[in-house]
């Protein structure tokens, strides 16, 4: 398998959103590349636009300048079936109500390569026992989505995505209402399968301190730049103490983490 | 998987409740027919009287039917309902699509007078009604899908349901002010519902259309399947998820509406039934959804059928106050089971 190939290229985008009247830009000139078996943090204060940017990679938002090439195409070239298997999600978002059992709803993942009725194949099938071995839910195969517990949940909803089988997984926010030892262990999982199964991962998070420690990359988003290097380069830049609008909150290099002057 | 033994016995049971209600609905009614003459009726050879044999044939057979197809369609369009709007409580009735396809029926027979008289004849012909009927649901659906997408909270849908329910039910209150008592007399009994009554060319009529709302709810269930993790997920595993919504959207239209024009409203069974089969058969794919809810919704409104006529006695009550009387108590015992049921 090629190691480290360009997965996802973001050319000089502008991000943000045009109305009628006029496009209201959120962050101009934005380069980014995503390689294979990198698994990477988005870091930004709440309403920088981390959602927008992720909305963007995705093909949801259209950039209002520049283009995002995804394995080598235009994102937008796509046919949402297409798109389907080169780029999978884990959302934040409550699910539904339903009696979806968590084999089912990682099986959900297998839906762009089923038939019209959604049959699963011997292949399907085995795709979705490795996701379930992977992300080690496959214990709970039979339990209900709603009756593990968050961290779980979280777990089996990379599973899903896995069984997708896209080079590409983003994820929004994944450690979010997680205790420290699951978000440990929900990164170390996503660092795995981005080393392991050649990956490109990208999920946006507040958890720094963690992302230094168990990304490869950083993408730090800035009021005044949006920088990618590694966590540290990042360190060395400076730009922490930057991202927050206030001076009461100073990144200390050393510890590798904020303090905040009393 | 332990669930295929289940599922399997399960259907099994369902298909054998169906012969037995279908033919016990058949069998039952204001006049005693012998189980045999019931039977040599229905396989075309002569029953020891002439006048059993028009009952069972013109009379009894085509309200079974019509039970049968209702059953199917209401329940169908309740089972779609509730995984577009991801609301445990939508269906036909509730979200105001039987008001809506009344509605259209009022506007048909109450002003028809307003129209030339050969215009008139059309508009007032079966197709006439069933084309209104489906075009007032259809329009009730887009305002409801209009508005759902402005507001994300789904308990929002159900009080928009309730709105349009109650302004569809005015409108038809001003438009019986200006009509005239024999359209009037027209619009009351056609209002207050009934499965009986219907000649064979409505019934084809009906079952055509049933089948064509049940086609296309087939090809959306893999769809409906993505749907159950939300809109953006759907979209994310290559869903086209403006198409799917419209080709539900007409399904459920289609099956509502059609079933509304020649049965009158019926309340309950939409809601009610698809929540059966998901708790009977402990599931959420629509592929086994599907029948399930097909199955129950037959079974369950034959059933109805058999209670509003109490053998030996002439009364024939309104099918639309079994479907309620039955309902109204399994919804609120629903509500409050939430841990089994609905809201898990």
């Amino acid at each position: 398998m090629e190691k480290s190939k360009t997965i996802l290229q973001a050319n000089n985008i502008t991000i943000g959103y045009s109305t009628k009247k006029a496009n209201h830009v959120i962050a101009p000139g934005i380069n980014l590349t995503l390689k294979s078996g990198t698994l990477t943090a988005l870091i930004g204060a709440n309403g920088i636009g981390k959602s927008t940017l992720l909305r963007t990679l995705t093909g949801i938002q259209k950039p209002l300048a520049g283009s995002v090439i995804l394995n080598g195409q235009n994102i937008e070239a796509y046919t949402p079936a297409d798109l389907a298997q080169q780029l999978s999600i884990v959302l934040t978002e409550s699910l539904p109500p339903s009696n979806l059992t968590v084999y089912e709803l990682v099986a959900l993942g297998r839906q762009p390569y089923t038939n019209w009725v959604g049959s699963l194949s011997g292949d399907d099938r085995s795709k979705i026992t490795e996701a379930l071995k992977l992300t080690q839910t496959d214990h709970l195969s039979y339990k209900k989505h709603f009756e593990i517990s968050d961290g779980q949940l979280q777990k089996v909803l990379i599973a899903r995505a896995l069984a997708q089988d896209t080079p590409l997984i983003i994820l929004d926010e994944p450690t979010t209402h997680l205790d420290l030892q699951h978000k440990v262990s929900l990164l170390r999982l996503l660092k795995k399968l981005a080393a392991e199964q050649n990956k490109c991962i990208l999920y946006s998070t507040h958890d720094l301190d963690l992302a230094l420690q168990l990304s490869d990359e950083l993408i730090i988003m800035t009021p005044n730049i949006v920088l990618q290097d590694t966590p540290q380069g990042c360190i060395e830049s400076d730009i922490f103490d930057t991202l927050f609008n206030d001076d009461g909150i100073v990144f200390d290099a050393e510890k590798r983490s904020f303090i905040i002057k009393q | 998987m332990q669930n295929n033994r289940l599922h399997i016995t399960l259907f099994t049971l369902l298909g054998l409740a169906l012969l037995v209600f279908f033919f016990a609905n058949i069998s039952l009614g204001a006049v005693k027919i012998p189980l045999t003459d019931v039977l040599q009726s229905l396989t075309g050879s002569e029953a020891s009287k002439t006048s059993w044999q028009y009952i069972i044939i013109n009379y009894r057979l085509p309200k079974a039917i019509t039970a049968l197809l209702a059953g199917i369609g209401l329940s169908i369009g309740g089972l779609l309902m509730q995984t577009l709007f991801r609301n445990p409580l939508a269906g036909p009735d509730v979200l105001g699509l039987n008001s809506g396809a009344s509605l259209g029926v009022a506007f048909v027979i109450l002003a028809s007078g307003m129209l030339p008289v050969a215009l008139a004849g059309v508009f007032l012909s079966a197709y006439g009604i069933v084309l209104a009927s489906v075009a007032g649901s259809f329009i009730v659906l887009l305002a409801i899908l209009a508005v759902a997408q402005r507001l994300r909270d789904t308990m929002a849908i159900l009080i928009i349901g309730l709105m349009f329910t109650s302004f569809t039910g005015a409108i038809v209150g001003v438009l019986t002010y200006f009509s005239t008592a024999e359209q009037l007399q027209k619009y009351t009994f056609w209002a207050l519902g009934s499965l009986g009554n219907l000649p064979w060319n409505n019934i084809v009529l009906l079952a055509l259309v049933v089948l064509m709302g049940l086609i296309m709810a087939a090809v959306t269930l893999k769809p409906l399947d993505a749907l159950l993790l939300g809109e953006r997920y759907a979209k994310s595993m290559g869903i086209n998820f403006n198409r799917t919504r419209f080709v539900i959207i007409l399904a459920t239209s289609l099956l509502t509406g059609c079933i509304t024009a020649f049965a009158g409203p019926i309340a309950f069974v939409g809601l009610v039934v698809p929540h059966m089969a998901k708790l009977l058969f402990k599931t959420s794919s629509h592929n086994v959804l599907f029948w399930a809810t097909l199955l129950i919704g037959s079974v369950l409104m034959l059933l109805c059928d058999i209670f509003t006529q109490l053998p030996g006695s002439s009364f024939v009550l309104p099918i639309n106050a079994i479907t309620s009387i039955i309902g109204a108590p399994v919804v609120i015992g629903l509500l409050l089971n939430r841990h089994k049921g609905i809201f898990n």
